[in-house]
């Protein structure tokens, strides 16, 4: 699910990193596919050369050796909303086959069953970055039919839909466009939906239809994920995450 | 600390202990909870295991935020005991970072609000009346408004300050400047006093005059176990630790007797820790270039 989330990134020039899942991808792509790209963190740094890969992403290693060290007002107002992010990469709790994101409650939000983190910069991210990605673990929970609450807007009810929305309330973003999960890999066609486009291997549709809240659209030239090399799983068993954080 | 607490956090207070990852002032925290203020409204982009122990000792009512959790780790589990379930006892009022980080700007400013180019199409306007849409007065469109943010107290860890309280930090810088300048009382914490001199060396990484600063707390090793850029690394054990810690009541209540309540300050709290833990948390050096301001005149 890393290495191919980490490939998505190929070619990819300013990326805004999330918390969790994201922040092990994209410094795998820093390390691989990208190298060129840089890293944006919501605490306040462009051009991030962290040394190693921390527990949070609001620390240190990420300051050392940056290009810039910005306020986070500066960082949301000139970078995010200024127009300069080119994927925003995010962790979900849920989402629906538009793409639309929660991580803010399951159940009702004056009563939740579970309390998640909130938006964070998600919000903002999910409106303003030129285009999103989402890596997220697939199950029945995650992958619903309506989400409990809409906390990062996707592609709404559908493209045409949320494409007129956007242009009409003047947002950067043109909405997700990847989704890795640890099945497969999801872009979406062109009515907004989500669409597996490739399963890694070892995983079936079956396995993709038992984790999903809805009759997912299945390309027709499905295709199998490449396995990891033996240098990506190096790089992040002893370079990036050799106590297992990110991938217990 | 003590008497910077006393005398100017009050009950019933909106306490900012700002700081994002970086600079965290536990030690005020702690403090807070020592003297056992009641019904603060606490506010804070992140609350952190900060909030989570003073949420798990009582002195809160409610909580304004945008991200709650322990990165990396999981959910803040004081909190959620007592947002969850069908009775929840702490009101939440929650944004997104930017609203957050605008409305302190807000406050600091004098504005009656800041608008964002946020919020379209989701719930949190719903969740939240006062994130509300305006239309632009020149006529291109609709933006979101959040209100101004002005903390009855902020409270920053720095690494230093002149006496006279010119603050200054280097590494992550969050959003303190804004919560400080937005607050009406403002306390900093730092890891040492410097001559005035020093300061003026280096007017460039000034970020809070002492014109605006009530209370210069010293309080070496005060933000552990979030971390100071040079001067110590963030303590992820704990953060790991406390996930365990928090997950039943008793286990944190007695938590909270140990290492705040039988413990008289943050000197206390350093040698209970240890020599050991905190020289493993030391970093290497990584010193920045010298600029030359000039001499004029």
């Amino acid at each position: 699910m890393i290495v191919a989330a980490a490939h998505e990134l190929e070619g990819q020039r300013v990326c805004f990193v999330g918390v969790g899942l994201p922040n092990i991808a994209v410094n795998l792509a820093k390390r691989t596919v990208a190298p060129d790209m840089e890293l944006v963190y919501e605490a306040g740094v462009f051009g991030a050369r962290p040394a190693r890969l921390p527990l949070s992403i609001g620390d240190p290693t990420i300051v050392t050796g940056a290009t810039a060290v910005t306020s986070m007002f500066e960082l949301f107002a000139f970078y995010l909303q200024g127009g300069l992010i080119d994927v925003g990469f995010l962790g979900a709790a849920q989402i629906d086959r538009f793409g639309n994101i929660n991580t803010t409650v399951i159940g009702e939000y004056e009563h939740p069953t579970t309390r998640l983190p909130g938006s964070g910069g998600a919000c903002e991210i999910a409106i303003n970055a030129r285009e999103v990605f989402v890596i997220m673990r697939q199950s029945a929970r995650s992958f619903v039919e309506r989400i409990d609450f809409r906390t990062s807007p996707g592609n709404l009810g559908g493209a045409e839909n949320a494409g007129r929305i956007r242009r009409e309330q003047g947002w950067l973003g043109n909405g997700p466009t990847v989704v890795v999960t640890d099945l497969g890999i999801w872009h979406f066609d062109e009515t907004g939906e989500m669409r597996l486009d490739s399963l890694h291997p070892g995983a079936t549709v079956e396995d993709v239809r038992e984790t999903i809240g809805w009759t997912p659209r299945v390309s027709p030239d499905l295709e199998t994920t490449p396995a990891p090399t033996d240098e990506e799983l190096r790089l992040i068993r002893v370079e990036l995450d050799p106590g297992g954080a990110y991938t217990r | 600390m003590r008497d910077a607490i006393a005398e100017l956090v009050r009950d019933g207070d909106t306490v900012a202990i700002e700081g994002f990852t970086h600079l965290i002032s536990f030690a005020a925290g702690h403090e807070i909870i020592r003297q056992r203020r009641r019904d603060l409204v606490l506010a804070r982009l992140t609350p952190d295991v900060i909030y989570d122990q003073m949420i798990a000792a009582g002195v809160a009512r409610k909580l304004v935020f945008s991200w709650m959790g322990n990165p990396g780790v999981g959910g803040l589990n004081a909190i959620r005991r007592v947002t969850e379930g069908p009775s929840p006892t702490l009101e939440l009022e929650e944004y997104s970072h930017f609203g957050m980080v605008a409305r302190y700007t807000a406050g600091a400013a004098n504005l009656p609000f800041f608008p964002l180019r946020s919020y379209f199409e989701t719930d949190m306007p719903t969740a939240n009346p006062l994130i509300r849409p305006i239309e632009s007065p020149y006529g291109d469109g609709v933006v979101y408004a959040v209100p101004p943010l002005k903390p009855d107290v902020t409270i920053v860890h720095a690494q230093r300050a002149s006496a006279a309280g010119d603050t200054q930090v280097w590494g992550l810088l969050g959003c303190q400047k804004e919560a400080a300048f937005a607050a009406e009382r403002v306390i900093v914490v730092v890891e040492e006093v410097v001559a005035e001199e020093v300061i003026r060396a280096d007017p460039n990484r000034t970020i809070i005059p002492g014109l605006i600063v009530d209370a210069v707390v010293v309080e070496p090793w005060g933000a552990h176990p979030s971390y100071v850029q040079g001067a110590y690394d963030r303590d992820n054990r704990f953060y790991l630790d406390w996930d365990p810690i928090s997950r039943s009541a008793e286990v944190t209540d007695a938590w909270l007797r140990e290492w705040v309540h039988d413990l008289d300050g943050r000197a206390a709290y350093l040698e209970k820790l240890g020599a050991e833990r905190v020289a493993s948390l030391r970093p290497g050096s990584a010193p920045s270039g010298v600029v030359d301001y000039g001499a004029y005149g």
